[in-house]
């Protein structure tokens, strides 16, 4: 099974240096497309190999590329972000990426930066990734040291500044317009668009921000062609993808599998099935802000259009378990005070509609729960949902709570009549 | 004042950017850096050095989750929450914390060595529970651990 984003990473070892990473054919790629192919060339490829965005929106990648303004009258100054900005809870796969391999990171960055002639980019880093920070400040270095960054890269005219930007914490940042916000000094607030970030991002100017386990994709498909990359998928969508586990299984973790590789394989046989003593109720299929999915689900190919039809996302592709000894109800208060707490409190639904949910939620788990609560629940389903927000922000909080009404909704009602939690375990939000 | 240190620091920042301004996160990260956190006289002299009003500053400082605007002890304990942490019992190691510090999330120890927050999915969730003392990850966290853990920090 091959395995490109993740062949040279091995937990625990230090990552390749420059002098390795190019032992190994790292930055073939930008030599590629620097010397051979057109900007134009390289999105068609992009577009092509139907690379979408691993960040969760799962959008085609070339096609976002192609939005922004190309030729002589372009604007001269063209941005670039890597977003690493990694905050979706249960997220941990661009960790694995960040500390693996951080030159595979660079490489797709230039790669990306020259498809759409952008001359600066940044690493938009999550402050909580430390050992992340130093690795690629020292691949940032070494990539300038050895001419793949800077003016006149290998020799091809082509000039691309670099920068490390670490965040200093807050889950809008993860929002591509809220993340410019907070890259020009200002609250991660996320923008109206249009304009889209294509045309007016950072500083107004033309500006692609991509995940980095997409920006990873990018070296590959270069080097093998867009129909090696979609021959590596399952199904209907191209590539590998990073999937992860936690929760109460037997050995959590991150692969790297065929996109398309079904749910039930991925959490029996990687993630080793659950612990002794603790039975499957639910997953979330790609952290905090998509809907549970449950045992009759299992045997779905984790792919976007296959948990979508399921009344999901596979958003980042790393799942987080519900087991029968965790409270739903817990569980849930536990994803809606993180959502009250991140929410940037621009908009009105998401900035008071929240805490209220987190309260309802609270009085539910200490046995205070009324039954037209229940209602008042299903209600901000709605009216927090799609359309009614500035961003994705609320409609994402509210997934999780709408299927957890479908499908658990019986322990809610037990809360409510008996009182009490079933579980005895009433979460304390933090503050 | 800012030092000449801090000056020299922030406007390398500065020459990054197209304005003073957009250089401001990273002006507050360098004076708490050296400080520990951001007084209301801190957050007027960097206000001033890259061009901003206080409130203006303050609004940005004010909306980041790790820009301390109260003081903080010397170290800070950021005590992942989140759902998996959640799912595999982060609670123990709260409630641990809370009685050998004898403090709460938010509060300083009285020797002024320790300050304990909740903190948001620290992205190492395969390895729950988990907390960050500074620089510092710990992941697969038991109470039997933490005494030589917190023993590190004087």
């Amino acid at each position: 099974m091959e395995k490109p984003l993740t062949q040279h990473i091995v937990p625990g070892r230090k990552p390749l240096n420059l002098k390795e990473y190019e032992a190994v054919g790292g930055y073939a790629s930008v030599r590629k497309v620097l010397k051979e192919l057109t900007p134009a060339e390289v999105q068609n490829l992009v577009k092509d190999s139907n690379l979408r965005g691993r960040g969760g929106a799962g959008f085609n990648t070339g096609l976002k590329w192609s939005f922004v303004p190309m030729g002589p009258d372009a604007p001269a100054t063209k941005y670039l972000v890597a977003n690493a900005d990694e905050m979706e809870p249960g997220t941990f796969k661009d960790r694995v990426l960040l500390e693996g391999n951080p030159h595979q990171l660079l490489e797709g960055m230039i790669v990306a930066a020259y498809a759409i002639q952008a001359n600066i980019s940044y690493v938009f880093l999550r402050w909580a990734y430390k050992l992340a920070a130093k690795e690629i400040t020292q691949a940032i270095a070494e990539a300038y040291e050895a001419g793949y960054l800077g003016k006149n890269i290998l020799g091809t005219g082509y000039h691309l500044e670099m920068h490390l930007h670490t965040g200093v914490g807050r889950y809008m940042c993860g929002e591509e317009t809220a993340l410019l916000n907070a890259l020009e000094g200002k609250r991660a607030n996320p923008r109206a668009k249009p304009p889209f970030p294509q045309v007016s991002g950072l500083f107004g100017k033309p500006t692609i921000v991509n995940n980095v386990e997409t920006l990873c994709c990018l070296p590959h498909i270069i080097n093998n062609g867009a129909e090696w990359f979609k021959g590596l998928g399952k199904g209907p969508d191209a590539g590998t993808k990073l999937y992860g586990v936690s929760g109460r299984v037997k050995s959590p973790g991150c692969w790297e599998l065929p996109m398309g590789t079904p749910i039930r394989e991925i959490l029996e046989e990687h993630a080793g099935g659950m612990q002794d003593g603790y039975l499957f109720r639910g997953l979330l299929p790609g952290g905090a802000s998509t809907d549970f999915l449950v045992e009759e689900h299992l045997d779905l190919p984790m792919d976007y259009g296959s948990i979508q039809a399921a009344g999901s996302r596979m958003g980042t592709g790393t799942m987080i378990i519900l087991d029968d000894q965790t409270c739903p109800v817990g569980f849930v208060l536990n994803l809606q005070h993180f959502f009250a707490q991140e929410s940037c409190g621009f908009c009105t639904p998401c900035r008071d509609g929240l805490p209220w949910v987190e309260r309802l939620l609270l009085a539910i788990d200490k046995g205070e729960g009324r039954p037209e609560d229940m209602q008042a629940l299903e209600f901000h389903t709605k009216y927090l949902g799609p359309g009614n927000t500035f961003c994705a922000l609320a409609p994402g909080a509210m997934e999780p709570l709408q299927s957890a009404l479908k499908y658990f909704r019986e322990d809610f009602e037990q809360h409510i009549v008996e009182h009490h939690c079933p579980w005895s375990t009433v979460w304390q939000p933090s503050i | 004042m800012l030092t000449a240190e801090e000056k020299h620091q922030i406007e390398h920042e500065i020459s990054l950017v197209p304005t003073r301004k957009a250089a401001c996160i990273e002006a507050l990260k360098i004076v708490q850096q050296n400080r520990g956190w951001i007084s209301d006289s801190s957050l007027a002299e960097v206000a001033e050095f890259v061009d901003m009003s206080p409130a203006e500053l303050d609004s940005v400082a004010t909306f980041y989750n790790l820009i301390f605007r109260r003081p903080v002890g010397r170290h800070v304990i950021l005590l992942c929450d989140s759902i998996s942490c959640y799912v595999m019992g982060y609670e123990i190691i709260r409630d641990h914390l809370y009685n050998t510090l004898g403090i709460k999330y938010g509060e300083t120890t009285g020797d002024g060595r320790f300050t304990l927050l909740p903190n948001a999915c620290l992205g190492t969730c395969d390895c729950a529970p988990a907390l960050m003392i500074d620089n510092d990850l710990y992941r697969n966290l038991t109470v039997e651990q933490l005494e030589e853990i917190l023993n590190k920090y004087t």
